[in-house]
């Protein structure tokens, strides 16, 4: 059980492990983690709350907004507002903070491997 | 003219278009990353359309906005789900995946763990999805059909199953992921503009006023107020209240699984244009999701109710069709003939891009994965040897799926894609997080968390009110449900979380936690991922 078995891929180029201990790579997996994870859970919890508030608060999701509209229309439409947000800041977010990044890492890759 | 005439040639038409695609994609067709990955060159704007393409089924199409016509509210609830579990697939898949990947679900595993096991698990999870998926829109194309062409016959959706079976081998086979993504380009161009068309017609009957539209759509419904509210079709018992909610994990947590999606990310060239796909996809999907909203609620104001109430003898799946004639003039008039059968094609259309993306998905799968990964491991296998394998398999697994729709056809449709999702969901999403954010997760934890999701999905299933036990089951005469849900998610989703952690944790792979520096860069920066081929 603990040494590699046959069919697992070849330890790979150390380039990687360089890369793996630059501060831009901890600076890189950081920015990521630190966006998507907090993201992720309050899209969820957002969601939940929406499937929530349909099953057991019908007399609330009734409430009327204005005219025939109510609020578990305006709710769940605006599960698509925060839906399209989220993604649009994503884009933003990842544009200018994690592809320069990205991207300087690469090259560094390609350098380290033209010297290996 | 009438309308089966003009449905007819349309449909002739959407075969036309799509056979030509093919025929001229194949020609661009020659290594196994063009057919697997077409080459990895179409753009993020291009892959996103085919994203749409592929999601946007004909259970999305004339399920949700039959749905919302009969139930109302509660047909919406559907759609907010496929839509918002995109966010799984923008944040925390995609962009990893076409990083760490080549060519199908499996690879991204296989990266770091033993070849043979998690290939084979992650195969046999690719196919029993996409078949499930396959059935649904084989099976939907053959009531589609045998409708709209105003015959109420089995053979005629019997045929309707075979020829579009046919179909789909077609495109796989001869066009590979060049021809699927250009087929499924084609169906969102043409549901878009489809659909748009006809929520314009729609929206000018109440002058663009949504609350008019809303309140003619209550009162024509026969149910008042408690149409535009949660509760109709779930109803309010605390079981059916705990299946909804099992339902909407396993929608908004199973897109991310679902192999025919996965695979796209594959097709352009870097980690950026996959973003950028899922980005359009997004924008494609959600502008979709709110036209079905406008056509559902459209069909409950406008059409006869009977029509389209199952409980009255109505067909619940061509509320769109029907809809389009009525606001194209009316039963008999040239406008309501023609806007019928435009939204008939672009009905077909949607289901043969959906049935080709699952083909493809697993005959790759079978042949990257089973045959070049387990089967002929120990042998070089010629990259023209995989592609005819995958080839052969496409024309297994399209019969395979003929053979079983037709039977099938007793079979709910909207479940066999609750299915599909809850599948992926507690089979395939629990593995590929796993491995894109945990060092330590291993051979036994994968192969744990897709086999357990995999098994308690489908057993949960069989030992529940959809297979016994009640009159809509499919043995009513027999009854061993004692599980209470027909959604399985909220008890099979965690479970395929528990299981890859305990699996994990009962075994050490040094190997594997070794290789996960190299996943974690080239996940994250795309150093050393594959390359768009020179063309």
């Amino acid at each position: 059980m603990t040494e590699a078995q046959p069919d697992q891929a070849a330890r790979h180029d150390p380039v990687y492990d360089t890369l793996h201990a630059t501060p831009e790579f901890t600076e890189l997996r950081r920015r990521y983690r630190s966006f998507v994870l907090p993201a992720s859970l309050a899209f969820l919890a957002w969601y939940l709350l929406y499937v929530v508030l349909s099953n057991w608060a019908g007399g609330f999701m009734a409430t009327t907004v204005v005219g025939n509209i109510n609020v578990a229309l305006v709710f769940g439409l605006l599960q698509f507002v925060t839906t399209f947000g989220l993604a649009f800041v994503y884009a933003r977010y990842s544009g200018s903070k994690l592809d320069p990044l990205a991207t300087q890492l690469e090259k560094d890759y390609e350098k380290g491997r033209a010297r290996g | 003219m009438s309308t089966q005439f003009l449905t007819t040639t349309l449909f002739l038409l959407v075969v036309a278009l799509t056979v030509g695609i093919t025929l001229w994609a194949s020609r661009q067709t020659k290594t196994a990353a063009d057919f697997y990955s077409g080459g990895r060159s179409f753009s993020g704007f291009q892959n996103g359309l085919a994203i749409g393409g592929d999601y946007m089924s004909a259970a999305s199409f004339l399920g949700i906005s039959g749905a919302i016509a009969v139930y109302g509210y509660d047909g919406f609830l559907y759609s907010i789900g496929f839509l918002v579990a995109w966010l799984v697939a923008l944040l925390l898949v995609a962009e990893m995946l076409r990083n760490a990947g080549r060519y199908t679900m499996a690879d991204q595993l296989a990266f770091r763990m033993r070849q043979r096991q998690v290939r084979t698990a992650a195969s046999v999870s690719t196919v029993v999805v996409s078949i499930f998926y396959l059935l649904a829109q084989m099976v939907g194309a053959g009531t589609l059909v045998a409708l709209l062409l105003g015959v109420d016959s089995q053979a005629v959706q019997n045929i309707t199953i075979v020829g579009v079976g046919l179909l789909m081998i077609f495109y796989v086979v001869v066009g590979g992921m060049k021809g699927t993504t250009y087929v499924q380009i084609v169906k969102a161009v043409l549901l878009m503009i489809g659909s748009a068309l006809i929520v314009v017609l729609v929206l000018a009957e109440f002058n663009f006023n949504l609350s008019s539209l809303l309140g003619a759509a209550a009162e024509n419904s026969g149910k008042g107020e408690s149409f535009l509210q949660p509760g109709l079709q779930y109803g309010s018992t605390l079981t059916a209240q705990v299946d909804f909610l099992s339902l909407g994990l396993a929608l908004v947590l199973g897109t991310a699984g679902l192999p025919h999606i996965l695979i796209r990310f594959y097709t352009v060239p870097t980690a950026r244009d996959a973003r950028k796909s899922v980005l359009w996809a997004i924008g494609l999907i959600g502008a979709f999701y709110l036209m079905t909203l406008v056509l559902g609620f459209g069909a409950a104001a406008l059409l006869d109710r009977d029509a389209v109430d199952p409980a009255a003898g109505g067909q619940q799946n061509l509320a769109s069709p029907l809809l389009a004639e009525v606001v194209g003039g009316g039963e008999g008039s040239t406008g309501g003939a023609v806007l019928l059968a435009l939204i008939a094609a672009v009905a077909f259309a949607t289901i043969l891009a959906v049935v080709a993306g699952l083909t493809l998905a697993s005959s790759s799968s079978v042949a990257h994965d089973l045959y070049k990964g387990v089967i002929k491991k120990d042998q070089p296998v010629s990259e023209k040897d995989e592609v005819r394998v995958a080839r052969i398999a496409a024309f297994v697994i399209g019969a395979v799926a003929i053979v079983l729709a037709i039977p099938a056809q007793r079979l709910n449709i909207a479940f066999l894609v609750a299915l599909a999702f809850a599948v992926a969901a507690s089979a395939n999403l629990p593995a590929i997080l796993y491995n894109m954010f945990w060092r330590r997760f291993n051979t036994r934890g994968a192969t744990w968390s897709i086999y357990g999701g995999l098994v308690s999905a489908v057993g949960l299933v069989l030992l529940s009110p959809v297979t016994s036990g009640a009159e809509t089951s499919l043995f009513p005469g027999s009854d061993f449900a004692i599980f209470p849900l027909n959604n399985p998610g909220i008890v099979s989703i965690p479970l395929g979380f528990l299981l890859g952690f305990l699996g994990t944790i009962s075994a050490r792979e040094p190997a594997a936690e070794d290789r996960f520096t190299e996943l974690e860069v080239r996940a994250l920066t795309g150093a050393g991922a594959e390359q768009a081929s020179q063309h």
